[in-house]
């Protein structure tokens, strides 16, 4: 009976230990590259670890049972009467409540720290004495400092492109490019069918919805240029409505908007 | 105004065709339309797997090169649509429903025959009339959700018939849903108690309320969609004041529990597979059939995690991300249970045993996966990708599809009177759960790293990726070949299974096989004890 047990625990602890070797060291997400990715890989990898242990534990469970309780052909008759037991059903209603409520409550703190919980707001709305109604989006963290100096960019979409218009500048562009570490917020909205806007490398997508504009507010934190991908069936062409984010320094960012804005003026 | 049944008058088979021909007649026998919706079912699905094959050779390079980018859209449309409403809900309902119940509750027949009648020969019309709308314009583009304002903007007439035609279907499952809770509520032999059922009843009739709740809301959706269509009515359409985000949560309170109505059937049969060849009692009854009970309740409140990149705000994506989550307790309760079954039988490894147990591997990994998508902020990155697409998948091809062929290995005995063969079976497990894993789980990494869902092009990046997968859906027609061939060979010359080839206890084993017309010769046997397995030895 001792022995038994020594293999219990040592198999549960091997299963543990393959599930947090595997979750520290397989990355199965692309390049972190705004606020909000790091926040967001920290969960994946719990979620990741706790998946693991419960899928190899019950697939050992399974395979053993198979292995250990098959038919032999001397074997006649049934196996053991054994039609329930309290206290291990109560076991294994209680353990997965607290595991679920845990991972509840700590994705919560998760969603708050990407700015979910935040009331939705965009900058233009604080200047307008109408304010408009935001249906849905993200905000991003109400670190007062970086609210004042954030970029402010109406999204609109449409079959089956995007198109950024800076306000500021007073032009539009089809390329998205933001200066890096600055927050940006974007008011969203679609001139036909229902689009989405995500970019993998920030973890960050939300719908651009025909008659209801969306927010969507985030800090890129790494120089460079990533896919801003429809993610919502809008017709033939959706596999190829794509649009590009351009992280660039502030300087370049600088120059970038100064030309642009320059012809629009000579316009 | 009284009805009264009288069954020797229902189920007067001198009015009906005798032999094979009874299939194709408007029969008001449980068993035959038990397999008339099984049968049926099965040639829809094959329609939707050649679909399906369809979309991976289309996947299979990176360009949108194999088929045209509309007719790649009506055929992601219909193969969403066929594999949901003509294949695994009559199926997993329909068909076992009506061919096992009317036996587990000691019953001749169901509580309407007429009405069960009706409810399949709605389905063949309907479903030839959603495959034949690709003929007229070209088929429904706009995806199984139909979200408006692109299934008000597409080509209508195609629009129109994917409504007429699930709204038929609709109808059927609502028939079909109301007929079961009449049939376990009403006819049960006397003296057979509630909680003496066997599980399968308790799962039917937790997916029939679902049905009867949350069907309507469907159809009344679907019904104010066409209007915006026909009529030009702004109910969705916001050129005209209308919410397109109505539509969503109107949409997927019924569709969310459709997936329970998908998978709760499931779980029926394989609470009856597994003691039968485990030969051990079904572990925790009672906790079973309150966990089928919690699913039902919880299942009606979670429908707006499919909504959390929509146009919901953060409260709702608070409350959903909790009671979604909260459907792993009653769901990880059963998969404890069945282990448990399984832990100290004496197994028979069959095809049956090994479809059952793939099953319990595959869901637990879409469970997993599942918990994680009800996380707001995880949903956020992966919602509207192919990490989606196969989690999904996992639950209802890895779960429900392998029961379906764990239940056909099972019952198969029961309808014919002819075992299967059963290497061809297990042949058939090997290469369905390889191909199965092989298509599916490399779709997970896809999905985390940037490939939307319903896209005939992607980032060359992908190419590799999307290949394994193309393979594993070749491995998935292929295992069609053997299971086919089995019921064929096995049909014409099978074994002889005798009445009771597995020695089970359930009532429908404790009469002929193939059973008489009226189920049994006498009366129906009392069972009190459908998983009373080593109690005749223990003592």
């Amino acid at each position: 009976m001792l022995n038994k047990n020594i293999y219990l625990i040592l198999i549960i602890s091997l299963v543990f230990a393959i599930s947090f070797w595997i979750g520290f060291n397989v990355n199965l997400l692309p390049a972190e590259a705004s606020i909000n990715a790091p926040i967001y890989d920290e969960l994946f990898k719990i979620l990741f670890i706790i998946g693991l242990i419960i899928f190899i534990g019950m697939t050992i469970a399974v395979i053993y049972s198979l292995f250990k309780f098959r038919k032999r052909n001397d074997q006649i008759g049934d196996g053991i009467a054994l039609e329930g037991n309290l206290s291990l059903e109560i076991v294994w209603t209680i353990i997965p409540s607290i595991i679920v409520l845990i991972i509840g409550l700590y994705s919560y703190n998760i969603y708050d720290r990407m700015g979910g919980m935040k009331e939705l707001n965009h900058s233009h709305e604080m200047m307008s004495s109408n304010p408009e109604k935001i249906w849905a989006g993200i905000s991003q963290t109400s670190d007062n400092e970086i609210s004042k100096n954030n970029l402010s960019i109406e999204v609109s979409a449409m079959q089956f492109a995007f198109l950024f218009n800076y306000p500021n500048g007073n032009f539009i562009s089809g390329e998205l490019h933001v200066p890096v570490d600055q927050k940006v917020s974007m008011k969203m909205e679609s001139k036909d069918v229902i689009h989405a806007f995500w970019v993998p490398e920030f973890r960050i997508k939300q719908d651009i919805i025909p008659g209801q504009p969306t927010v969507l507010n985030f800090t890129p934190t790494k120089v460079g240029k990533y896919p801003i991908i429809c993610a919502e069936l809008c017709g033939p062409y959706h596999g190829g409505m794509r649009a590009s984010i351009i992280v660039e320094e502030e300087s370049d960012y600088n120059d970038w908007f100064n030309k642009n804005k320059k012809t629009e003026v000579n316009l | 105004m009284t009805i009264s049944i009288d069954p020797q008058k229902t189920n007067n088979e001198s009015l009906q065709p005798k032999g094979w021909l009874r299939y194709f007649s408007f029969s008001l026998d449980h068993k035959v339309i038990g397999i008339q919706y099984l049968v049926c079912g099965f040639l829809f699905y094959l329609i939707g797997g050649t679909l399906a094959s369809a979309i991976r050779i289309e996947l299979a390079s990176p360009m949108s090169d194999f088929m045209p980018r509309d007719v790649y859209n009506q055929v992601l449309t219909l193969h969403g649509t066929i594999m949901i409403f003509l294949w695994i809900v009559p199926v997993v309902n329909g068909a076992f429903g009506n061919y096992l119940i009317p036996f587990y509750v000691g019953a001749r027949d169901m509580a309407f025959p007429r009405l069960n009648a009706v409810a399949f020969w709605l389905i063949p019309p309907s479903g030839l009339m959603l495959v034949a709308s690709y003929f007229v314009e070209g088929a429904a583009q706009a995806g199984w959700t139909a979200y408006p304002p692109l299934s008000i903007t597409t080509p209508q007439s195609g629009q129109i018939i994917w409504i007429l035609s699930v709204l038929l279907l609709g109808g059927s499952s609502i028939f079909g849903g109301i007929n079961f809770i009449a049939t376990i509520i009403k006819l049960r032999r006397p003296g057979l108690k509630l909680m003496k059922l066997p599980m399968y009843c308790w799962a039917m009739l937790g997916t029939s309320l679902l049905v009867v709740l949350s069907t309507p809301v469907l159809a009344g959706t679907l019904i104010l969609l066409s209007f915006d269509i026909i009529a030009k009515t702004g109910f969705f359409n916001p050129v005209l004041g209308g919410n397109v985000v109505v539509y969503q949560h109107l949409f997927w309170f019924y569709s969310h529990p459709a997936v329970y109505i998908m998978v709760l059937p499931a779980f029926g049969l394989v609470s009856e597979i597994l003691p039968v060849h485990a030969r051990k009692p079904l572990f925790g009854y009672t906790t079973m059939v309150f966990s089928i009970m919690g699913i039902v309740v919880l299942g009606l409140v979670v429908w707006a995690h499919h909504m959390f990149t929509s146009g919901t705000p953060p409260w709702m994506r608070l409350f959903f991300t909790i009671a979604t989550a909260f459907i792993a307790v009653p769901t990880g309760i059963k998969f404890f249970n069945w282990v448990a079954t399984l832990w100290g039988g004496k197994i028979s490894i069959n095809s049956a045993m090994l479809f059952s147990c793939g099953f319990i591997i595959n869901f637990v990994f879409g469970g997993i996966t599942g918990v994680a998508l009800a996380q707001v902020p995880f949903d956020i990155h992966v919602h509207d990708t192919y990490f989606v697409v196969a989690h999904f998948h996992y639950i209802v091809y890895g779960g429900t599809v392998f029961i379906i062929f764990s239940s056909i290995y099972h019952w198969f005995p029961k309808v014919t009177g002819k075992m299967l063969n059963e290497k061809l079976g297990i042949l058939h497990f090997i290469i369905t759960f390889i191909g199965f894993n092989l298509c599916f789980a490399p779709q997970h990494w896809l999905g985390l790293n940037g490939m939307p869902r319903r896209v005939a092009e992607y980032d060359p990046q992908f190419q590799l990726v999307n290949q394994i997968s193309s393979i594993g859906a070749l491995l998935m027609a292929i295992s069609t070949i053997p299971f086919l061939i089995n019921v064929f060979l096995s049909f014409r010359n099978g074994k002889d299974a005798g009445d009771n080839p597995w020695n089970a206890l359930t009532p429908e084993w404790l009469t002929s096989s193939p059973p008489p017309v009226e189920n049994w010769e006498g009366e129906a046997p009392l069972v009190e004890e459908p998983y009373g397995y080593g109690k005749q030895f223990s003592e």
